[in-house]
């Protein structure tokens, strides 16, 4: 049970299937739709506080780093998304989903079937992560090339809304086959990628650093670093912002946008896909798990402002060190309205995020 | 916006189909599991109509509508526990509280446009849903009461509640047709199409952006206080969940958005869809009916990427391609305006003064210390080479921009820093260098959108913009879709579009760009006689051969300054201006620029 309500289908609940009435109230037993992917981990014995103050300077810190740590994950998340919607300008919904494939890649690769342990126990998972990109890549490409390049780029370019109305309903539906699908291929049982690293910590002064996240944390700026150089500096980089700034125009410059789409889809789902294999040795996770990283996601990527994959890195880790931040001062269950609180703020003042700008002619 | 009889139409259709729903529900659905679900399907209809009514019309996607419904599921599960509240009371009152939501997130959120709203809505029903897990509402189960079950909508019959969310579906209908059929429909519709068009023909986006939401948050709120009740149980995850959000568009998209039947569609097909595939394979192989429901919602929007409805409608073919109308009419442009001589009208008063305005993007001065005065009746031309600030100082007039400094007055009021809308009521029409045309309307649509401002009702407004396309010679066009019009007929169409209001001023930007020669004196006749009917005319052009032909005051930027202002005929031997133009050494040489 908890799985079928949330086949995409709100209403079917076992409410539904219940007979009314007599035996008095159904249940539904509805697991969280959107849990919040919560690290905070404060140290134990520093919680015992003598001042009104409600946090240390320690705590202060410890926070810190961890929404650093977090958000150099959240960071990359972003940037795959944000190359999508900055050159498509396409809302994946099914974005959640392929990290959750980059996930279960890792995951089999390590822990399941075991073709990494050679490797050992610390370059094992760190390999994995980065190979489940080159996975979900290939997935990605199948998927645009006989489904998601039917409703955008060159196309319905022509078509009121561009096809967006298609375009939210195909990513709909993909988010529901792939997570459905895997619900059927991996089961609905938690797992993990276990890793020495995610039980040791450095300590540096009085704040704790846990290992598997430094880690993690450095191959996410190499990577995100790397991305940013090949967007600016490369042909084919250079070729994917002039689709993305005016496909139309990029069209008369013989640029192929539909290839250039398709590169730009596969490598964010594939880069999102190597951020939940960094993410996946310090949580567990099951075939739901994108919905709850979607929202963070897209926070972060609107935060930082269309238009730059800068912007999409910064908003990203943003959201993690405020979701960290924000536990000193608010029961840990409003860690993601915090986020939300922010994120209205940042809307409100600067509607056209950290790093977008707004430009129109008239 | 339809006519009567097609309106009248509609509302037997709306009576036919709840007929419909009575007989298959009373008739046909024997078991009481059959009637959960078609009273489930009604519902989400009726959520998934609010949506389109702000969504599918105004074209601001919501990726949030779980927020109202989750709300109104709230509010009367919390009625009913700690007040003792009934629903007939609290759903009503959850309509309400809808509309006071709708008002709270649309004040921050329509900041916001395209991809950026929608994904700002996504927020609000999330951000609700963790809070409501704080406060401990994890679960409600709402109290059984034996003793009174129909003060408290707890019916033995499962068919009151079908009655019941007919009943919503109904309502939901008609308030969608009512808008439809009104100003406020056209409104939504030309803020979808074109929102800065709208805003400088005079319409309140922001007013009628609130009111869309606020109504769709009441609708919204209103079904799912009913969802409450008929389910016993609220859980945050089950109302706000993304689902809820996803499901109010998926309804819509699915079924076609924008259209009156497009949710009910939605809702008929895929609700018992999704149901038979829960009850049939969900426990055979649990996943498979959530595959099989992402490949049926991907195979029909392959096929029908606008929709169920749209698609069968192209079908039956009601709805021609968008553009067929153009060819048929090359009317004489201008066969009811009379050529009129270049009178030097009396001029009046200054009718609209710049003082020092001066505005800056980043470190490029687009404008800087412009003084102008337009007096009334004057036939005013503004050129400059591109990117010398024209159509800038044209934004700053019209209140697209707020200038940095300096001031603005109109007929001797003050108009600096009004929102575009107020400056065409107080008589400023402007058109746009780049046509901006509501392109899936027809023309006399178009034109009707810019009279909503002078006109009381709709009718009226119909009068004035069949009267104005007389008056720049499109009434046998007035029935095409603007998107198929040569620019011609378009830069004729917005011209009638901002005359319409009988505005004092028009501000006209490159009239004239594009043209071929023929269709040029076409629309310098116009252009004359507006200036004959006694509007002030400002007119901005980059080649100077038509103007020093039209206009009487020619005033010069360069660089967003004013370089020359004068008579044309001095203004062209002006040195600075031939500098500006052509270039240091032409400044020796040509005594008399070529034309």
């Amino acid at each position: 049970m908890g799985i079928g309500e949330r086949s995409g289908i709100p209403h079917l609940t076992p409410a539904l299937s219940a007979s009314r009435g007599g035996e008095g109230v159904a249940r539904p037993v509805a697991k969280s739709v959107v849990s919040s992917p919560c690290f905070a981990y404060r140290r134990a014995g520093r919680s015992e506080r003598k001042v009104a103050v409600p946090f240390s300077s320690v705590d202060l810190l410890q926070a810190l780093s961890a929404g650093l740590l977090v958000g150099s994950a959240y960071a990359l998340m972003c940037i795959g998304l944000g190359i999508i919607f900055g050159s498509m300008n396409v809302i994946n919904f099914a974005q959640g989903d392929f990290l959750m494939l980059g996930m279960y890649a890792a995951f089999y690769l390590t822990a399941g079937y075991g073709v990494l342990t050679f490797l050992g126990p610390y370059g094992g998972p760190i390999v994995a992560a980065f190979l489940a990109g080159p996975i979900v890549f290939a997935i990605g490409w199948v998927l645009h090339r006989f489904i998601v390049a039917r409703v955008t780029g060159a196309g319905v370019a022509q078509i009121a809304g561009a096809g967006a109305y298609g375009q939210i309903l195909v990513t709909l539906g993909i988010s529901l086959i792939l997570q459905n699908g895997g619900l059927i291929l991996f089961g609905s049982t938690p797992v993990g990628i276990r890793t020495p690293l995610s039980r040791q910590s450095w300590e540096i002064g009085d704040v704790l650093l846990n290992q598997a996240r430094v880690v993690s944390f450095l191959f996410a700026v190499a990577l995100a670093g790397g991305m940013y150089l090949f967007l600016s500096h490369t042909r084919l980089g250079k070729g994917l912002r002039a689709a993305a700034d005016n496909p139309q125009a990029a069209i008369y410059m013989g640029i192929d946008v539909d290839r250039a789409h398709r590169i730009a889809w596969s490598a964010g789902v594939g880069i999102t896909a190597i951020a939940g294999g960094l993410v996946a040795t310090s949580q567990t996770f099951q075939p739901y798990i994108g919905f709850d990283f979607v929202i963070v996601m897209y926070a972060g990527v609107v935060l930082g402002g269309l238009g730059s994959n800068f912007g999409a890195f910064w908003g990203g880790l943003v959201i993690g060190v405020v979701q960290q931040m924000s536990t000193l001062i608010l029961p840990y269950q409003l860690q993601n309205t915090a986020i939300f609180v922010v994120f209205l703020l940042i809307i409100f003042l600067r509607p056209q995020g950290m790093f977008g700008r707004l430009s129109e002619r008239t | 916006m339809r006519t009567r009889a097609e309106a009248n139409r509609q509302r037997w259709a709306i009576l036919g189909f709840a007929v419909a729903i009575l007989v298959l529900s009373f008739l046909v659905l024997k078991s009481t599991y059959y009637q959960l679900v078609l009273t489930q399907v009604l519902l989400w209809a009726v959520l998934s109509l609010g949506w389109n009514l702000l969504s599918g019309y105004s074209g601001y996607f919501s990726f949030g509508h779980a927020a109202f419904w989750g709300l109104g599921a709230y509010t009367v599960a919390l009625g009913m526990l700690y007040l003792d509240l009934t629903p007939w009371i609290s759903i009503p009152f959850a309509a309400l509280v809808g509309a006071v939501a709708g008002a709270i997130i649309g004040y921050p959120t329509f900041r916001l446009r395209g991809h950026y709203f929608a994904l700002a809505m996504l927020a609000y029903p999330l951000a609700t849903l963790y809070v409501f897990q704080w406060l401990g509402y994890q679960e409600l189960a709402l109290p059984m009461k034996r003793e009174a079950p129909l003060l408290y909508m707890q019916f033995e019959d499962q068919r009151l509640y079908v009655v019941l969310a007919l009943g919503l579906l109904v309502a939901a209908l008609l308030i969608s047709l009512n808008v439809e059929n009104s100003r406020f429909g056209m409104a939504l519709l030309a803020i979808k199409q074109n929102e800065p068009a709208a805003e400088a023909a005079g319409i309140n986006t922001w007013r009628w952006k609130m009111l869309a939401l606020m109504l769709s948050g009441a609708i919204s709120a209103i079904a799912g206080g009913l969802y409450g009740v008929v389910l016993l149980v609220v859980t945050p995850e089950a109302v706000f969940g993304m689902l809820v959000s996803a499901q109010a568009l998926i309804l819509a998209l699915f079924g076609g958005v924008g259209s009156l039947w497009g949710p009910v569609i939605g809702a008929m097909l895929l609700v018992p869809l999704a149901e038979g595939l829960n009850a049939e394979l969900g426990d055979v192989l649990p996943g498979i009916q959530g595959v099989v429901y992402g490949i049926a919602i991907i195979m029909i929007i392959l096929w029908a990427p606008e929709g169920v409805y749209w698609r069968v409608l192209d079908r039956f073919s009601r709805r021609a391609p968008a553009a067929s109308a153009p060819e048929t009419a090359a009317a004489p442009v201008a066969a009811n305006v009379a050529p009129l001589p270049r009178v030097p009208a009396p001029l009046g008063a200054d009718l609209l003064v710049l003082r020092d305005i001066g505005i800056s993007f980043g470190g490029l001065r687009a404008l800087d210390g412009i003084d102008l005065a337009v007096p009334e009746g004057g036939l005013y031309g503004i050129i400059g080479p591109n990117g010398a600030g024209k159509t800038t100082l044209f934004n700053v007039i019209n209140g697209f921009l707020a200038p940095d400094r300096g001031a603005i007055t109109f007929s001797g009021e003050p108009i600096t820093g009004l929102r575009p809308n107020q400056v065409c009521r107080r008589g400023i029409g402007r058109t746009f260098q780049v046509v901006r045309a509501f392109s899936r309307m027809t023309v006399l649509e178009n034109v009707i959108v810019g009279a909503f401002v002078g006109a009381r009702d709709d009718a009226t407004a119909r009068q004035m913009a069949l009267a104005a396309l007389d008056r720049v010679g499109l009434s046998a066009q007035s029935e095409a879709i603007a998107g198929g019009l040569t620019t011609r007929e378009l830069r004729l169409m917005e011209l009638a579009r901002a005359l319409v209001p009988h505005p004092r001023l028009m501000l006209l930007d490159e009239t004239l760009a594009g043209l071929a020669h023929d269709d040029l004196d076409g629309i310098l006749t116009v252009i004359r006689q507006l200036r004959a009917d006694g509007i002030t005319v400002v007119i901005i052009e980059h080649t100077m051969q038509a103007m020093v032909k039209l206009v009487d005051h020619f005033t010069v930027l360069d660089h967003g300054r004013l370089i020359a202002s004068g008579q044309p005929d001095d203004v062209v031997r002006d040195a600075s201006v031939i500098e500006a133009y052509l270039g240091k050494k032409w400044v020796d040489r040509v005594a008399v620029p070529a034309k």
